[in-house]
């Protein structure tokens, strides 16, 4: 049984330090090179593995994510493929997809077999907590977490509602933007994170735009996870072959393990 | 059976409109709604509320209707077109001239509506989509007015196909910026624009183009349409001294459809049919009949039909014309067609191009492919309904732009 996210999250705590959290899009380059991938991650020590789920239309994506997501598509991708990289993960999975895709397979079907391939929580970029009923209520029965992405732009108010209806981790986007590395952290996310903190008691993880070690430490200074994804794509978007790409990746994972367990300030 | 659901549907029907002028969440039906980064909450709930102020504030009102007098050039006439009725079973067959409009359609109503709530919002900035580049030139005109700003997103295909276009947004003084991701059209412009929107959304407004995307939208771009259908309803009553039996417009997105089809909403006995682009046939699976041809998903932000494979990805469409090749569809639409209020039908690109040929040659009217679409459909319910009966079509926009591809369709050396 893959551990919980809240177990994750737990044992990283009780470690005083915060959580790695690495992405990867299914079926890029191939079916198997995305499976080496996330289990390059996980043996460098990327406490949970975030696995996308391709999409023609990724808005919240910037054109790193954009490019991985077209090659898979472009090679066929579908959807059983995206529970086979689950199902071959090591670390706890999650899975995450904009919504037509799980509106197309209907939530039963999509949960079902998540579940089935070990799938422990879903990101859904797109769907708003005013959309979700349907989405809470069958999550809930299939004990899959629901992680809502809150941004610098969501009210007080707002983030009390989404933090309700959360499940997990709560993710919160750096900066107002779409995914891609960045060369400078932006200053809203401390204080994103410090307005989550006062309406929730829920581990928070902080996404978008990081990159390097630098930067992990930094976040893991005042969040209990760190998500980095365009930046292990850009590798494997750079290597002229699926074994270097998976070498490099797990360099830059095993940096960045090594960043979120630095003594907290 | 068939009666009873008719019956019902009608009960249904009967106080539409106000019913869903009132709806504030966005919701038709099971249609519409917000599917959209977290991050856009602040500035949909920021443009629902101003949207909801400028309906019911008379300053506005005036400022937006003295704009469409001096500038737009409305109210748009009626044109009675009894040469091109001849291959429309002699039905009287009454044209709604948005083509007259400044920048040549119906899409100027829109873009002044915005452009004015983006000021009045405090905004400096505003991004647009375009496919064929009607909105994108509408876009642009309306910024050199108002003083704001103004980038246009544009497929790097469209740009190709629609240069003078391209042109015309930066004589404006527009920046046009090619999309070369995805398919390289109308839908990856308008995932540009969002990405935009998304980093840039303190500042900036996205004057979306037609009645899709996340609430209000859907909405608001209709409120902006419906003059059109005001006006038409009230000049056709004074015309004929009756209401129509059918009106008719081409639907993409379902702009210029819903803002003439919504004012008649409630008049039971007028049929609203909307004609979508059918391009190589429905059959061949190359088209852009969201409705006829697609199946309910999400797309940009709402629950809608949409054009889509078994696993939920976007499927690309076909069309003739540039403004009808979208693989979604308005909400608002989706309900109309599942209630049965409103019907929908597909018009291949060889019947579109017909209907552009005949309106041309037995009015003098050059229509836009997009509109040519809706002149096919009357073609048909004209001889479906006979010679009594009165048609009410939009024309809602001009063929200029369209000069090009029809000279290649009908193999004129340019």
């Amino acid at each position: 049984m893959p551990r919980t996210l809240t177990e994750v999250f737990a044992q990283a705590r009780q470690e005083n330090r915060s959580a790695l959290i690495g992405y990867m899009p299914a079926g890029f380059p191939s079916v198997k090179g995305s499976i080496e991938l996330v289990n390059a991650l996980a043996d460098a020590g990327v406490d949970i593995v975030e696995v996308g789920f391709p999409y023609s239309d990724p808005v919240m994506d910037g054109p790193v994510i954009q490019q991985a997501s077209q090659r898979a598509l472009d090679n066929g991708f579908t959807a059983s493929q995206l529970f086979d990289v689950i199902e071959k993960s090591k670390a706890s999975t999650v899975t995450m997809t904009y919504w037509n895709p799980i509106e197309r397979m209907g939530i039963e079907n999509f949960l079902t077999q998540l579940r089935a391939a070990g799938g422990v929580g879903v990101i859904t970029p797109d769907l708003t907590i005013d959309e979700s009923d349907e989405w809470i209520s069958q999550t809930s029965e299939m004990a899959i977490d629901r992680i809502y992405v809150v941004a610098p732009s969501t009210s007080d108010e707002r983030l009390k509602k989404v933090a309700n209806a959360t499940s997990g981790f709560i993710y919160a986007a750096s900066l107002m933007g779409v995914t891609g590395t960045r060369s400078a952290l932006s200053g809203s996310a401390r204080e994103l994170v410090s307005r989550v903190r006062k309406v929730t008691s829920l581990p928070i993880a902080v996404g978008l735009g990081v990159s390097n070690a630098e930067q992990a430490r930094e976040i893991a200074s005042f969040a209990d996870g760190v998500i980095v994804g365009s930046a292990f794509i850009k590798l494997v978007l750079e290597s002229p072959n699926e074994k270097e790409a998976v070498e490099k990746v797990r360099v830059l994972a095993a940096e960045l393990a090594q960043a979120v367990r630095q003594p907290r300030s | 059976m068939r009666s009873v659901n008719l019956r019902n549907s009608r009960i249904e029907n009967r106080k539409y409109a106000m019913k869903m002028s009132e709806s504030i969440d966005g919701h038709f039906g099971r249609f519409g709604g917000r599917f959209v980064p977290e991050a856009l909450v602040g500035a949909l709930d920021e443009l629902a509320a101003a949207h909801q102020a400028a309906m019911h504030d008379p300053n506005f009102q005036m400022e937006l209707a003295e704009l469409h007098r001096t500038y737009t050039g409305r109210p748009s006439i009626i044109t009675d077109a009894p040469r091109f009725a001849a291959y429309a079973g002699n039905a009287r067959i009454l044209l709604k001239r948005e083509d007259l409009n400044h920048t040549g359609s119906h899409k100027i109503n829109n873009v002044l509506g915005q452009a004015l709530l983006t000021k009045k919002m405090g905004k400096k900035r505003i991004i647009a989509e375009t496919g064929a580049g009607q909105h994108g030139v509408a876009s642009a005109t309306a910024a050199a007015l108002l003083g704001l700003e103004c980038v246009v997103y544009m497929g790097e295909e469209d740009t190709k196909r629609q240069s003078l276009n391209v042109a015309r947004m930066k004589i404006l003084g527009a920046e046009v910026i090619p999309v070369t991701t995805g398919s390289k059209t109308l839908k990856d412009a308008i995932n540009e624009a969002m990405r935009d929107w998304v980093t840039n959304v303190a500042t900036t407004h996205y004057l979306l183009g037609t009645v899709a995307g996340p609430h209000p939208f859907p909405t608001m771009v209709r409120d902006f349409h419906r003059i059109i259908g005001v006006e038409a309803r009230a000049q056709v009553l004074e015309l004929t001294g009756r209401l129509p039996d059918a009106v008719l417009a081409c639907v993409g997105g379902g702009s210029n459809a819903i803002g003439i089809f919504h004012p008649f909403i409630d008049d039971l006995s007028v049929r609203l049919i909307g004609l979508e682009a059918g391009g190589r046939g429905v059959s061949t699976g190359e088209h852009a009949a969201t409705i006829v041809g697609g199946t309910p998903g999400v797309l940009h932000g709402a629950r809608t039909f949409v054009l889509q494979d078994e696993s939920g990805q976007t499927v690309e469409s076909h069309s003739i014309s540039a403004g009808l090749d979208y693989p979604g569809v308005g909400p608002e639409h989706a309900y109309l067609h599942e209630i049965g209020r409103a019907e929908y039908r597909a018009i291949t690109d060889d019947e579109a191009m017909e209907a552009f040929s005949l309106l041309s040659r037995t009015e003098g009217i050059i229509p836009a492919i997009e509109t040519a679409h809706a002149l096919a459909g009357a073609m048909q319910v004209g001889k479906e309904l006979g010679e009594k009966a009165i048609l009410l079509i939009n024309l809602s926009g001009r063929g200029d732009k369209d000069v090009q591809t029809a000279a290649q369709y009908f193999g004129i050396p340019l």
